[in-house]
């Protein structure tokens, strides 16, 4: 599971979501283990609307339970998206890396609401909930 | 679990998990229309695909987003397998993990006529509209009941909610009997066009050579026969169980209207391949 399926990853039961607390999923770096595929290219106008349509605080959340805090505070903003200047290209590079490249092999992701524990395995995260919470 | 979820459970999930490999063999050709709908969304746009089986639509344009959904584990472990770079979980349609407003479009292709009730089957793609943001479009297609001239035959005047079969062999790469048929004839012309090899031979010993050739050719053509006839016997025997899936079969018109019932608005609706399909745009 890519780094940014996290992204777009809230816990499955119903109730919790009337709670604030049920994304970004809390990720246990302990138990989480990372590959980087460098196979997959970097397309810069494609990463440029992706970040438009993400949240940068979930980012920030689940890059810190995974180990990583030297990303900057704030979304990068980019001035002219059709003129991406190399300053730009380097963050957006970055980002390439962590966002794309990166993902999830094998671990587990807990709602911060419900406390119900989520598994990834393989690369493939499992959302079914248990009989008694559907 | 209600009666509904207990026939998906058995007539659906199961089923899926039991045949995913046979029947991710059989789904790898993209259907127009749902390509056409992929390649008309703008670049580094975010979409879902509920149902998604092997994923046979995740890489179709590379200049999007898609997170592909199953409920079969079965399915998705096909799909990570044909392609490690498909974003793909295991996940109910009826509790998509997603937060709602997301997405700028949704697909949902031969999936929501599974669920048992009709209620059901509009909260699915209620469900799948509420991931989507306001003007957001999702492409839905359900299987026809008119049907008339495909290999099953369903048209109106029949019961709509069918049990479909599927049948499935011990094993897979052989579970085509009449490919299997077709190949041990095509062997048997060959062995019709071959001819005894008669270098070296005198001309006086070449007719009691080419009868003996004949003899021998006559006897392993027996043995292979007897062979392939076993063969094909024991995959007979072995286990060639058949499974049954749930489908509600859609007549013209229905899925526009469950469509409205979710809440959508109809963009675009028609018949492709045995199957109704509706773009519906969220309000």
């Amino acid at each position: 599971m890519k780094f940014l399926t996290t992204n777009f990853l809230k816990c499955s039961v119903q109730a919790c979501d009337t709670s604030n607390d049920n994304f970004p999923l809390s990720y246990d770096g302990s138990k989480c283990q990372l590959e980087q595929d460098e196979s997959i290219e970097f397309n810069p106008e494609f990463l440029v609307n992706i970040l438009d349509r993400v949240e940068w605080s979930a980012i920030l959340q689940v890059a810190a339970d995974l180990g990583n805090t030297s990303l900057p505070p704030n979304k990068p903003i980019f001035e002219d998206k059709n003129s991406l200047n190399e300053d730009d290209m380097a963050i957006l590079r970055d980002l390439h890396i962590l966002l794309i490249q990166t993902s999830i092999v094998e671990g587990e992701m807990k709602c911060k609401n419900c406390g119900h524990t989520y598994y990834i395995k393989n690369s493939i995260p499992n959302l079914l909930l248990p009989p008694h919470l559907a | 679990m209600s009666d509904a979820q207990l026939k998906e459970q058995e007539y659906v999930h199961d089923v899926y998990n039991e045949i995913a490999s046979h029947f991710s063999e059989t789904r790898y050709k993209p259907w127009p229309i749902v390509t056409d709908f992929l390649m008309g969304q703008t670049m580094g746009s975010i979409g879902i695909d509920v149902g998604c089986g092997n994923g046979k639509y995740l890489a179709v344009n590379p200049n999007v987003f898609v997170i592909g959904s199953d409920r079969s584990e079965g399915l998705i472990g096909c799909a990570h397998g044909i392609n490690s770079h498909y974003n793909v979980m295991v996940a109910d349609g009826l509790h998509l993990p997603h937060k709602d407003n997301t997405f700028d479009f949704a697909i949902s292709i031969a999936v929501v006529h599974h669920w048992t009730t009709r209620e059901r089957r509009i909260a699915a793609i209620r469900h799948i509209l509420s991931k989507v943001k306001k003007g957001g479009r999702a492409l839905i297609y359900c299987w026809a009941l008119e049907q008339k001239d495909s290999r099953r035959g369903y048209h109106i005047g029949m019961d709509q909610d069918v049990m479909v079969p599927w049948v499935l062999h011990a094993t897979p790469s052989n579970s085509n009997n009449s490919s299997s048929n077709s190949s041990s004839s095509a062997k048997g012309k060959k062995h019709d066009h071959e001819k005894p090899d008669l270098t070296g031979i005198e001309p006086k010993d070449r007719a009691a050579f080419v009868t003996k050739w004949k003899q021998e050719r006559e006897e392993q053509r027996a043995r292979e026969k007897a062979e392939q006839d076993d063969l094909e016997k024991k995959n007979d025997d072995k286990e060639s169980t058949t499974k049954y899936r749930f489908y509600h079969l859609y007549k013209e018109g229905e899925l526009e209207e469950d469509c409205l019932q979710a809440g959508g608005s109809i963009v675009n609706h028609g018949y492709e391949k045995d199957n109704w399909y509706v773009i519906t745009e969220k309000q």
